[in-house]
């Protein structure tokens, strides 16, 4: 399959394309999330350890 | 030297894993991004039209691959909780949580894809049948598990529960996988039988088993990033996270 025909999936295009698009999305968006939750997590502990006390 | 105690014990141990977890993440990081990219082109330009079905059966690539994954994860997570909740390792438990949400994320992926491959296949989106069902079972199973650890502030009590949870919960798993053979189900039988030869073509058993290389290969990926997160929260009262953290300009 190439060119037009590729996006056009036979008529299915609205069916295929909303399977791979949100597994798409989702996959990556995971990915996004954990690496900001890393960052923050390191953020909220280095706050916590200069002023001493236990929020994390 | 290390003296007693083989590899495994030594990296049961959240101080020693941290740092082998960040080393292998780039491990399956890589073979991931490469086996998705080969699966996408096997499952969307390699693999002919089928003759029934048209371009619409090509959401089994990542249909069939998201379900695996997500009935995998969740035997993955029940031993780690189940190891959790008898050896005691910490460890184990912090693993259980740091899959739970992958796997509700391929669960429902799974259910997500098979209801736009229901809708022009069988006209409808969802149906109350046994394997639909069971998989949806599947989801709230996970999302308790999540939500279980979630709600309670101490975390060895927070392990047990939602170790429990997911442990009980195992028995759904054989219930999805058979449901197709057990029950007169609109979903059609399995793609692929440990028993017989698959009844697809070459291209299109590959594509299902790169994909699901993909899948597991990213599951490792995002266990371990959580798996560090998890670490590093529960573990703040530890000299070494603190040294870690004080060393990060």
């Amino acid at each position: 399959m190439t060119g037009a025909g590729f996006w056009h999936m036979g008529g299915y295009a609205l069916y295929v394309w909303s399977a791979y698009g949100v597994t798409a999305v989702l996959l990556v968006l995971e990915l996004v999330q954990l690496l900001r939750r890393r960052r923050a997590v390191l953020r909220r502990l280095k706050a916590m350890y200069r002023m001493g006390i236990d929020e994390a | 030297m290390t003296s007693g105690g083989g590899t495994f014990t030594r990296y049961a141990s959240p101080a020693a894993f941290y740092p082998l977890a960040g080393r292998l993440i780039p491990w399956f990081a890589v073979p991931a991004a490469a086996l998705a990219l080969w699966g996408l082109y096997l499952g969307l330009v390699a693999a002919p039209t089928d003759f029934r079905q048209g371009d619409a059966y090509r959401i089994m690539f990542i249909h069939v691959p998201a379900a695996w994954m997500s009935m995998w994860l969740y035997v993955t997570m029940a031993v780690y909780a189940g190891l959790g909740l008898v050896v005691r390792t910490r460890l184990s438990s912090m693993m259980a949580a740091a899959i739970a949400p992958t796997g509700a994320m391929f669960t429902f992926i799974a259910l997500w894809t098979g209801s736009f491959w229901g809708r022009p296949m069988w006209g409808t989106w969802w149906v109350w049948d046994a394997r639909l069902t069971s998989e949806l079972v599947l989801l709230f199973l996970y999302l308790g598990v999540i939500a279980l650890a979630a709600a309670i502030d101490d975390p060895r009590r927070a392990d047990r529960a939602s170790g429990l949870l997911a442990l009980v919960g195992v028995v759904n798993v054989p219930i999805i996988y058979f449901s197709v053979q057990w029950w007169n189900t609109l979903h059609q039988g399995a793609s692929i039988k440990m028993t017989a030869a698959p009844s697809m073509g070459a291209i299109m058993l590959w594509a299902i088993v790169v994909m699901t290389l993909a899948f597991w290969m990213l599951s490792f990926v995002t266990a371990f990033l959580r798996v560090r997160c998890i670490i590093v929260e529960r573990e703040r009262h530890a000299d070494w996270v603190r040294k870690l953290v004080d060393n990060r300009t």
